[in-house]
């Protein structure tokens, strides 16, 4: 195959895998610590786009220093991860996690119905267009194809999180903390850690790294109903793909996930999303577990 | 138990002839509702059966789907417009197609069976939503339906359809309501309780498994089927993404397991749910349908149906142990 071309999927894949490993990141956090499949995740990326949407313009017509709109989309996540944090984990699931798995992951999926038309009510139907931020990066141009910037800066905010969150898990203490809870609930707990505020703070963490998927994409698409819907099922076959909890699994998924659909893509658009689910189906079938999954000594 | 004393085939029974008793007095919109609920209620019942054995599939709109695109497919490609030839093909393509999966999917429990499910529905999305052949996400219109020489036209079609949903709605249930009370069908419960015990006394629980998974994906088909022929239209965003098989595991949670007249209940009472929510707050429909769905979970985990029994089990002392009885026998 031409190599200008092989080098302009691989880019483009890399790009589309870093928006996915932005919204899947969360998703795979709050799966290892909590065991559970959480479909309101995709509501909480629509909300992060659609508010970080709403406030870039608003920031825009204001004359300040332009690069503040990166605050802002940080600021406008962090709100939503608290906020939707805390009243979804102590609203709903905390008063489910003793039922079985699938309820928990049918109760999310309620809760993603009920957050998408309280999102149409906020906002409406139609879209919402931000692109100022992409004009301040500029383009680079890649095998004689424009590239922006901005695009090109999520594979290295996709890096940031997840060494950052390598980091926070690996080496200090309230990473400590939650890889006893991902163990062993039970006798973390015994030990006297408290695992209600873990589940608390782990759920806020996934739900913040949702709604900055969502922001820091605002500019780059146009920010209308459905979107949510879109990106939580690419999410789920990532984190699938990966081995569901884990966040190395989360990276190579969606790096998988994003080379191969930049490959239909380029090759044979028809086949966009049956790449993709073929992926996940074919990862379930022969590594259930996912292909990063630790290994778990057998109970039987 | 003796046919004769089995309430629920009487109910199933007395249901159908209240359904087409019904279909004189109430208006034709009404009429679509109640074959869109025997559709969607078929699906659920499918559901029924896998959870019996502790499965639920996020993915059932894959069944669904194949049953609604086989009809779609031969109006628009054989002008094959027969209900009885294209329900009969939707049923067994998507039979075919479980047993095909089933060889792989038996294998899976839990969450992974639930997603393996919905990995294919969305591998069928992909196909459908993309190919220019297939009708792409702007779906298929049908042809006006016809019954063997009989062909209907406007709200006639629509009263003929339904009688004719409704009595092999009816043939299906009692067939899986019969499956549940065989041997075959007490293992379901079997498998979930101890897959290796059952082992142990020389059952094969991957093949009780598959069993079901057939049973379910035949339903799909049929529920998919019916469904094509009372909208007219197939199109992939309505009847193969996956909220769709999401809404199908509502309604089954909505219902409950208790009885196989459970899952026809609770497609009714979200037919009517959605429908009314959707005339009446157009902008909050799908929060209405969602508050309703976390109040079931919260309030009424075991769906509906536990209204019926927790009514039936007032009877005095030792009540509950008959109650239980009943739902082994069920």
């Amino acid at each position: 195959m031409d190599p200008e071309l092989l080098l302009i999927i691989l880019v483009d894949g890399l790009v589309y895998g870093s928006y996915l490993f932005m919204v899947a990141v969360g998703l795979t956090v709050i799966c290892g610590v909590q065991k559970l499949l959480n479909v309101t995740h995709g509501a909480l990326y629509a909300f992060g786009a659609y508010l970080a949407a709403t406030l870039l313009i608003l920031y825009f017509r204001l004359d300040w220093p332009q690069f503040g709109a990166f605050a802002v989309m940080l600021l406008s996540a962090l709100f939503l991860g608290v906020v939707f944090g805390l009243i979804i984990e102590r609203g709903l699931l905390r008063h489910l996690y003793h039922e079985d798995e699938h309820i928990i992951v049918l109760a999310t999926f309620a809760a993603f119905l009920v957050l998408e038309d309280v999102l149409l009510l906020i906002w409406g139907t139609d879209p919402y267009l931000a692109p100022e931020p992409l004009g301040l990066l500029g383009a680079t141009e890649i095998a004689g194809l424009p590239f922006d910037n901005y695009s090109l800066s999520m594979v290295l905010l996709s890096a940031v999180v997840a060494a950052v969150l390598w980091y926070g898990l690996n080496r200090t203490q309230f990473g400590k903390l939650l890889l006893a809870v991902i163990y062993d609930r039970e006798l973390a707990q015994a030990m006297g850690i408290n695992v209600n505020r873990i589940f608390l703070l782990t759920f806020m963490l996934g739900s913040f790294l949702g709604a900055l998927g969502g922001a820091y994409q605002a500019p780059a698409i146009s920010v209308q109903p459905g979107i949510g819907v879109e990106v939580i099922v690419l999410a789920f076959a990532v984190v699938v793909i990966g081995g569901m909890g884990s966040i190395p699994g989360a990276l190579i998924g969606s790096v998988i996930v994003g080379v191969a659909r930049a490959f239909a893509v380029h090759q044979e658009p028809a086949l966009e999303l049956f790449v993709i689910y073929m992926i996940m189906a074919a990862v379930l079938i022969v590594r259930p577990q996912g292909l990063f999954a630790p290994a778990k000594p057998r109970t039987i | 138990m003796t046919w004769r004393r089995d309430k629920t085939l009487w109910g199933l029974t007395l249901g159908l002839a209240a359904l087409l008793l019904l279909n004189f007095v109430v208006p034709d919109w009404f009429t679509n509702i109640l074959t869109l609920s025997l559709a969607r209620g078929s699906v659920a019942l499918g559901l029924l059966v896998l959870w019996r054995c502790g499965l639920i599939s996020f993915g059932h709109a894959l069944y669904f789907g194949f049953g609604a695109y086989t009809v779609g497919l031969m109006s628009r490609y054989l002008g094959i417009t027969d209900a009885f030839l294209t329900i009969a093909c939707g049923v067994v393509t998507a039979g075919v197609l479980a047993y095909g999966l089933g060889f792989l999917l038996r294998q899976y429990r839990g969450i992974f069976f639930a997603l393996l499910n919905m990995a294919f529905s969305m591998i069928l999305y992909g196909v459908l939503a993309k190919l220019e052949e297939l009708g792409s996400t702007d779906g298929i219109s049908l042809e006006a339906t016809t019954y063997l020489w009989y062909a209907p036209l406007g709200a006639e079609n629509k009263t003929a359809l339904f009688v004719f949903a409704a009595i092999l709605t009816w043939g299906v249930a009692v067939l899986v309501h019969l499956y549940l009370r065989s041997t075959l069908g007490h293992m379901t419960t079997a498998v979930r309780e101890n897959e290796i015990r059952l082992g142990y006394l020389g059952y094969s629980g991957e093949r009780a498994v598959h069993a079901k998974y057939v049973i379910s994906g035949l339903l799909g088909g049929f529920g998919g089927a019916v469904a094509a022929l009372t909208i007219g239209h197939v199109d992939p965003d309505s009847m193969v993404y996956w909220p769709v098989s999401g809404d199908f595991v509502f309604i089954a949670i909505l219902s409950g397991t208790g009885n196989v007249v459970a899952p026809f209940i609770g497609a009714l009472m979200y037919e009517l749910i959605r429908t009314y929510a959707f005339d009446q707050f157009p902008g909050i429909w799908q929060l209405i349908m969602g508050g309703t769905l976390l109040a079931i979970i919260m309030f009424l985990p075991n769906g509906l149906w536990s209204l019926v029994e927790r009514r039936r089990s007032r009877g005095g002392p030792g009540s509950a142990d008959r109650l239980q009885a009943r739902e082994e026998e069920a």
